[in-house]
């Protein structure tokens, strides 16, 4: 029964990494841009709603909304001034540059929060849990989250293909050119996208806040688990994420069980490389040239 | 001395493309007194800056590598702490494990990065650009995982290097002080003849465009795979060295990724793919440690925002804002081609057009 | 006032001069041709029309009001569209969803998709295939199509007839005509100098980035148009 214990808690997870995932390949997909710090976009948002916690006594739930109109306009901005210059150009530089990025907010969290870790507490629901049978409970919060993802990654599904500028997006990232002769301002979508991947961030962050620890060197690693997920799942796939996620964090889960606990990651990091060496365009892609992967 | 390259007669008019001018002989025989001088330096300086200086050459050294992956190859990696963290222990493990005499071990580290470097490649060249950048995190953290969990090496503590405590404090400073100033050595060197062969060529062709680099010949995959078993190679050469510095070495911090954003200030800050631009690099770089060393995450947010401010103000950085106002290149790694000759007008060489790197 | 005017515009790529001192007309109803040989600098002057490119020097001038600076798809918004070389219809949308692109920025105008089908017949069975499974003929429809949808007052057409078999071109070329009607003005870069000098009221060859002969093709003869074309 641990075994189904540690499966279901592995596809839960796997929801968590599919937001990660969501908005690291958003940024990808449209600017060809990979953006270095993008797992310290995922920490932010739990020290910010630390921030509202704090000021306005707010449930770290409720602090969501505002963190993602907050963040979202930190990404439209950053983009649109910063991160802008750098698309286009033939080698990654925007890894450069948002790896400095990546060191600035670390060491900025780190100055103003120190090294320890922390959490947010959201009452109750963190330890309520259902009871499916004698032996099988999961955790309303580990439920919540993964029906988040599953309602966002679907809300994104439905912009892209039913909403004027989700074809905008689906349309820069095929050709970006051709997409400024359609009329469409790149400028002005890139810094909405990297905007869309901020908020969408900041819901996991700040749920991964309330569920576990978190401190300011997280960061690295959350950028590799959202990495992995959109390998795993495939790019150019909406719901190649979700799964993508899910294969991430069984196997974290059962790497786990059969492992050992401190096996975890690694069991992670190798199911990764197995599939990358042998199905390097994951497994959900459309295309057997999925961008950014040679195959 | 014109190092000739090539030259084509026609008629009355020469052409002749060069790699090396007088200018450049001029330095080079500067340079060899430098390194001279500085090789005697730990018989004068006092062990404090000799062990400063360790560090320097050891930053230098990664930093070129580093450059060579990048400004070369078009290959940006964010995991070469792996190779640093691998040779570490390398080292332990030939120089401890196996007791293989110190010297001998530390060319073993530098072999292990190598061979360590071609499966990694293999896997992580199916990514590309950013995500390629990533996998090579990955990677890095596979092997910290790898160490720190198995008993054999020291687990999470780490483990000490056994053989490096038999030399005395002064002999063992000294020595990794001529090991260091032999890997920056080694490195500019690797650099520097890997851009002048055809495989430099190639590799410069390699970053401008994969495409037309391939239609002219050069094997894409070959050359790339090249630069990264290179790259390697030294890191984990750097990491040999290193753990006789530290004398005990722990995974948590010879796998940092610190080391990454050390390679990447220096080189950026310096200017990407040029030889010289690390060198500057470095030594801003080892200012602002000396003198910032009390301000601890401070330095490291100006690490970031160098990173961030200056590849999109210049892409040469330092030693390119100024290398190409004055023209000024110590390493001639530019190809020059002098139209020389009876030619129509032309009694010096009037056309200097440099093909640039 | 002509639709547009091109005045002493010169055009770079970084260091390297394309077009010198360009002058041109284009009247508002006409087919305007564009021709010349390869680099001839032919797409590099239409990327500038378009705003993929700007001039170094002198000026564009559309419906009387100076473009040279302005960002593309701010053109598109004044009534410029660009039908690109290689056909560039976006791979991964539909046929549909192309269209629909296409009306991202809507003029007032006749160009709706039930028109762009009835224009182009054969892409109303392909109607929900993705893009990149098309004929390079259906393909040229839609990019033509998708130009269309934003109902310009100058259309910019770059070698449309490229590796394209004649019954398709005929297609297309008896398509311009119902472009005209609606209002539009065409302004066409071709490789293929016959068939187009037969449907154009206007002609200019390139040579090396300057314009060699400019004129009415019935004022013209063969012999001063392969004359410009070649630079002999």
């Amino acid at each position: 029964m641990e075994w189904v214990n540690s499966a279901v808690q592995g596809i839960l997870l796997g929801g968590l990494y599919a937001l990660f995932a969501t908005g690291l390949a958003i940024v990808f997909g449209i600017m060809r841009l990979t953006n270095l710090a993008h797992g310290d976009f995922t920490i932010l948002p739990a020290y910010l709603a630390l921030v509202l916690v704090g000021a306005i006594g707010l449930n770290p739930f409720y602090s969501i909304p505002i963190s993602m109109a907050i963040m979202f306009m930190v990404g439209y901005l950053l983009q649109r001034s910063l991160l802008n210059r750098l698309v286009g150009s033939k080698i990654a530089i925007g890894v450069i540059v948002t790896f400095g990025l990546s060191m600035v907010i670390q060491n900025g969290l780190l100055l103003g929060y120190g090294p320890n870790s922390q959490g947010l507490d959201a009452g109750k629901i963190e330890n309520m849990s259902i009871r499916i049978s004698e032996n099988l409970s999961i955790g309303w919060l580990p439920l919540i989250i993964f029906l988040t993802a599953v309602v966002v990654i679907s809300g994104l599904q439905l912009f892209l293909v039913h909403t004027r500028m989700g074809g905008a997006f689906r349309a820069v990232s095929d050709d970006h050119q051709a997409a400024r002769l359609m009329g469409i301002n790149t400028k002005h979508i890139y810094a909405v996208a990297m905007g869309v991947a901020l908020g969408i961030i900041v819901i996991g962050g700040t749920m991964m806040g309330i569920r576990t620890t978190f401190d300011p060197l997280l960061g690295n690693q959350r950028l590799i688990f959202a990495f992995e997920a959109v390998i795993i799942g495939g790019m150019g796939s909406g719901w190649g994420t979700l799964i993508g996620g899910v294969i991430l964090g069984l196997a974290q889960t059962v790497g786990a069980q059969i492992l050992g606990p401190a096996w975890s990651i690694f069991a992670g990091h190798a199911i990764f490389v197995i599939i990358l060496a042998v199905r390097p365009q994951g497994l959900l892609a459309r295309t057997v040239l999925a961008k950014g992967v040679a195959s | 001395m014109r190092a000739a390259a090539g030259s084509v007669s026609t008629g009355e008019t020469r052409i002749v493309v060069s790699v090396a001018s007088r200018k450049n002989l001029f330095i080079l025989g500067g340079g060899l007194v430098i390194l001279v001088a500085l090789a005697f330096f730990p018989v004068f300086g006092s062990l404090a800056w000799t062990r400063r200086l360790v560090d320097f050459f050891l930053f230098l050294a990664l930093a070129q590598f580093w450059n060579l992956l990048l400004g070369y190859g078009g290959i940006i990696s964010v995991g070469q702490q792996g190779y640093i963290g691998m040779g570490c222990y390398a080292l332990w493990f030939f120089a401890d494990v196996l007791h293989v005499p110190l010297f001998l071990a530390v060319i073993l580290a530098g072999l292990s990065g190598a061979i360590i470097a071609v499966p990694s490649a293999a896997l992580v060249f199916k990514l590309r650009g950013g995500y390629l950048a990533i996998g090579t995190m990955v990677l890095a953290e596979m092997y910290r995982m790898i160490v720190s969990n198995i008993e054999a090496t020291g687990g999470g503590s780490g483990v000490t290097i056994q053989a490096a405590t038999e030399f005395g404090n002064e002999s063992r400073v000294s020595g990794t002080y001529w090991w260091a100033l032999a890997a920056a050595v080694i490195a500019i060197a690797a650099v520097y003849y890997t851009m002048r062969s055809r495989t430099g060529l190639a590799l410069k062709a390699v970053r401008d465009d994969d495409l037309a680099a391939e239609s002219s010949g050069v094997n894409l995959w070959r050359t790339r795979m090249y630069t990264f078993v290179i790259a390697g190679a030294g890191c984990a050469l750097v990491g040999g060295i290193l753990a006789i510095s530290l004398l005990r070495i722990q995974p948590a911090s010879v796998f940092a990724i610190n080391w990454s954003a050390y390679m990447v200030f220096i080189s950026v800050i310096g200017g990407l793919g040029t030889i010289e631009g690390p060198i500057i690099g470095a030594v801003i770089f080892f200012v602002l440690r000396e003198t910032t060393s009390g301000y601890g995450g401070w330095y490291f947010i100006a690490l970031g925002v160098v990173a961030v401010i200056v590849p999109v103000w210049n892409l040469g950085g330092i030693y390119g804002f100024v290398a190409k106002r004055t023209k000024f290149f110590v390493f001639p790694l530019r190809r020059k081609v002098k139209i020389l000759g009876d030619g129509p007008g032309q009694a010096e060489p009037a056309t200097q057009e440099e093909v640039s790197a | 006032m002509s639709l547009l005017e091109v005045e002493n515009a010169s055009v770079y790529y970084d260091d390297f001069q394309a077009l010198y001192d360009i002058n041109l007309k284009v009247e508002e109803g006409e087919i305007y041709a564009v021709i010349g040989a390869n680099g001839a600098g032919k797409s590099t002057f239409l990327r500038t029309i378009a705003g993929v490119l700007s001039p170094r020097r002198g000026r564009v001038l559309f419906e009387g009001k100076p473009v040279d600076h302005m960002a593309t798809h701010m053109r598109v918004v004044h009534g410029i569209s660009m039908v690109p070389e290689g056909r560039r219809v976006f791979p991964s949308l539909t046929v549909d969803e192309n269209l629909e692109i296409g009306g991202y920025r809507k003029r007032p105008g006749p160009w709706t998709e039930e028109k762009i089908y009835e224009l182009f017949p054969l892409l109303l069975p392909l109607r929900k295939r993705q893009a990149s499974s098309l004929s390079g003929g259906e393909q040229q429809a839609l990019a033509i199509g998708r130009s269309l949808m934003s109902n310009p007052k100058l259309i910019l057409m770059d070698e449309v007839s490229l590796g394209l078999a004649p019954v398709v071109i005929k297609r297309i070329y008896d398509a311009f005509q119902t472009l005209l009607d609606s209002g539009t003005t065409i302004l066409v870069v071709e490789q293929d100098v016959q068939h187009v000098l037969t449907v154009a009221s206007h002609v200019a060859c390139f040579l090396e980035g300057r314009i060699a002969l400019q004129g009415a093709p019935s004022e013209l003869t063969n012999e001063q148009i392969t004359a410009a074309y070649f630079g002999v």
